[in-house]
């Protein structure tokens, strides 16, 4: 089975009581996301240029954790980080602790191709930015009411607010967790974003964004401009994982993916299931996956994840719950 | 079984033409090393507060590149990298950007221990310390002469100059300038140490001041788990070389992938990823197991090494066939 696919995510663990119009509005724009993606597709863009495309559609939009819209850190101000990594000579480029820069995902493409290194950070990552050229914002315009409003309640709570809801009460039938490290929350938090794609050449790419935690200290970094941790794309395969940062680090989420792969022959569902299953212990994320046979895959160990995925063949599916 | 420890001063194109007085003090410092490594694992102190006190004490020799002799930014400044892991537990930090702080290893340790985070980087980090209330000196303290004139040899020839000068052979990776023999001391690399006790606990820490003549801002493998630094319930390793190289090829992780998803032993592990997985002369490593055995491969003209096993084997070395007891 060959031919292009794509997946596309806005975070893992939501609310189960996220209203119903918050709901359609992030189907919405993952529809429009892989839209977005299976037009440039089919006019033969390559995976790469896709997942920035992608990502760089999810950043401009304020509904979830990237680019605006973006998580704030205890000062009150944004810190955004994303990384991108291609498959076919495993290039990759990051950046960490941007604060002026439209679209970091596309940074991170820049330092991939045009510096000497493979991650940038802080006022290096922003000088950089300005010697590019690229498009430039005040802070300011990266902040939304709505975060404004989340930082107060969790100082008021004093506490860190990750990138998915967390629920405070069971829903019936659910299995959901009532704390995500000894957090509940009850009200929308922001995600992370990511997108893998594996192009009508059997090329795979990876790329995933984020604002980070909600009241993070300034200087932290999570999981996603990481290479193997949040993101990862080999020859075999392109991953982007979301959820609790240190859990996705410490297991090497997105590597793991392709590892068991490479290492133990397993198809692309069978390593995200295993990799689901065994390497998170006691931490809770999701991660979407596709093959460079065309197959695509997600799993998550939460309480949904914000997730679409298409494939060549006809299959489109957008979806939030299990 | 048995505990064992294994370290070192960076991988890279050393050449055997090193002047002695180049070597010398850099092969005491791995002999000392070692010997403070090996004397508190004999008195059964933990492999995470061994590999720290192993590093802490690497990152104070001016001769490696790690604290005091880390090489300098392009605008001649330093910003220090660590990180650490705990295998048992799984537990790590990592800290990138440090300009004042004596102890790198040990900011990530309390990155680790106490913050919910994993990684603290730049300004943030800076912060943290000073919270911490660890040791911190004015960033002169870190600069040292030679370092100011590798940077200004870098700047004259225009390029990013990494552990080693001479120009590398079979250079598959994109965008490495090529690098014209200069004066052959310049080859500095990151340290590392990885530790496992005799009941198998396994840790890991590496710590840098990166590449000389870097952009303000970059980030390498050394603070980068799975990267430069990986520990688990089999294995822990600590990588050094070429950065970029580290990074896609997360060699410390693809070591311990390998033991588990593949059977192999710690030894053909770690010659697989380092000859078989990595291009000539980017990557060097050290890795110890749960079952006590030592491996230290590296494909670059040397590695900066040494290690030590309960069963009475030690080795000091920096290139195949030389070794220094």
């Amino acid at each position: 089975m060959s031919g292009w696919a794509i997946a596309v995510h806005g975070g893992a663990g939501v609310d189960p009581n996220l209203p119903p119009h918050r709901q359609q509005e992030a189907k919405q724009l993952l529809t429009e996301c892989l839209n977005l993606g299976i037009s440039a597709l089919r006019s033969n863009a390559s995976a790469l240029d896709v997942v920035e495309l992608v990502v760089r559609k999810l950043e401009t939009d304020p509904l979830f954790n990237s680019g605006r819209g973006s998580a704030l850190t205890a000062k009150g101000t944004v810190e955004m980080e994303a990384s991108i990594m291609d498959g076919t000579k495993r290039r990759c480029g990051a950046v960490s602790g941007v604060s002026t820069v439209k679209n970091p995902i596309s940074l991170a493409r820049l330092v991939m191709e045009k510096s000497p290194h493979s991650y940038l950070a802080y006022t290096g990552a922003e000088e950089f930015a300005r010697e590019q050229g690229v498009e430039t914002e005040d802070n300011e315009y990266f902040i939304t009411p709505d975060n404004v409003g989340m930082l107060k309640l969790a100082k008021e709570a004093n506490t860190i607010l990750f990138d998915y809801r967390i629920p405070t009460e069971k829903c019936a039938g659910t299995e959901s967790p009532v704390k995500m490290n000894g957090l509940p929350l009850s009200i929308y938090a922001p995600e992370t974003v990511g997108c893998v794609v594996v192009d009508s050449q059997g090329r795979c790419a990876a790329a995933t964004s984020t604002g980070g935690l909600m009241n993070k200290m300034s200087g932290r970094i999570g999981d996603s401009p990481l290479i193997g941790a949040g993101t990862y794309a080999c020859e075999v395969c392109g991953v982007s994982c979301t959820g609790e940062g240190e859990a996705i680090i410490r297991g090497t989420l997105a590597r793991e993916v392709a590892a068991v792969m490479e290492y133990k022959g397993y198809e692309l569902q069978q390593a995200v299931d295993f990799v689901i299953k065994d390497r998170l212990d006691e931490g809770f994320a999701g991660l979407i996956a596709v093959s460079n046979k065309g197959e695509v895959a997600y799993g998550f160990n939460c309480n949904g994840m914000f997730r679409g995925c298409a494939t060549e063949n006809g299959f489109m599916e957008v979806g939030i719950w299990e | 079984m048995g505990w064992a420890i294994a370290l070192h001063g960076g991988a890279g194109d050393i050449p055997y033409s090193l002047p002695l007085e180049r070597r010398q003090p850099r092969e005491e410092a791995l002999r000392h090393c070692l010997q403070i490594g090996v004397k508190a694992l004999k008195s059964n102190m933990a492999p995470l507060d061994v590999v720290e006190l192993v590093v802490r004490e690497l990152e104070n020799i001016p001769h490696f590149n790690a604290g005091r002799g880390s090489v300098l930014t392009n605008k001649g400044t330093v910003e220090m990298e660590a990180s650490i892991m705990d295998g048992n537990t799984m537990k790590c930090g990592a800290v990138s950007g440090l300009t004042t702080v004596v102890n790198a290893v040990s900011l990530a340790r309390l990155v680790m221990d106490n913050t919910p985070h994993i990684y603290l980087a730049f300004d943030g980090a800076e912060d943290f310390a000073r919270q911490q209330g660890v040791e911190t000196l004015h960033t002169s303290h870190f600069i040292t002469p030679e370092n100011i004139e590798r940077l200004n040899q870098a700047k004259e020839a225009n390029r990013v100059q990494i552990d080693y000068t001479q120009p590398i052979q079979n250079d598959t990776t994109k965008g490495e300038p090529e690098i014209p023999f200069a004066n052959g001391d310049s080859q500095l690399g990151t340290v590392g140490c990885v530790a496992v006790d005799g009941n198998g606990n396994l840790a890991s820490a590496t710590s840098t001041g990166g590449l000389v003549n870097k952009m303000v801002g970059r980030i390498g493998d050394t603070p980068l788990i799975g990267a430069g630094t990986y520990a688990n319930e089999l294995c822990a390793v600590s990588a050094t070389g070429k950065g970029e190289a580290v990074i896609r090829g997360t060699v410390a992780r693809d070591v311990a992938a390998m033991m588990e998803f593949k059977g192999l032993s710690l030894k053909e592990a770690a010659d697989c990823v380092v000859h078989e997985r990595t291009p000539k002369g980017t990557v060097g490593l050290v890795a110890v197991s749960a079952a006590g055995e030592v491996a230290m491969p590296y494909n670059t003209t040397g590695m900066f090494r040494a290690c030590a096993a309960e069963d009475g084997y030690s080795e000091v070395a920096i290139w195949p066939d030389t070794k220094i007891e």
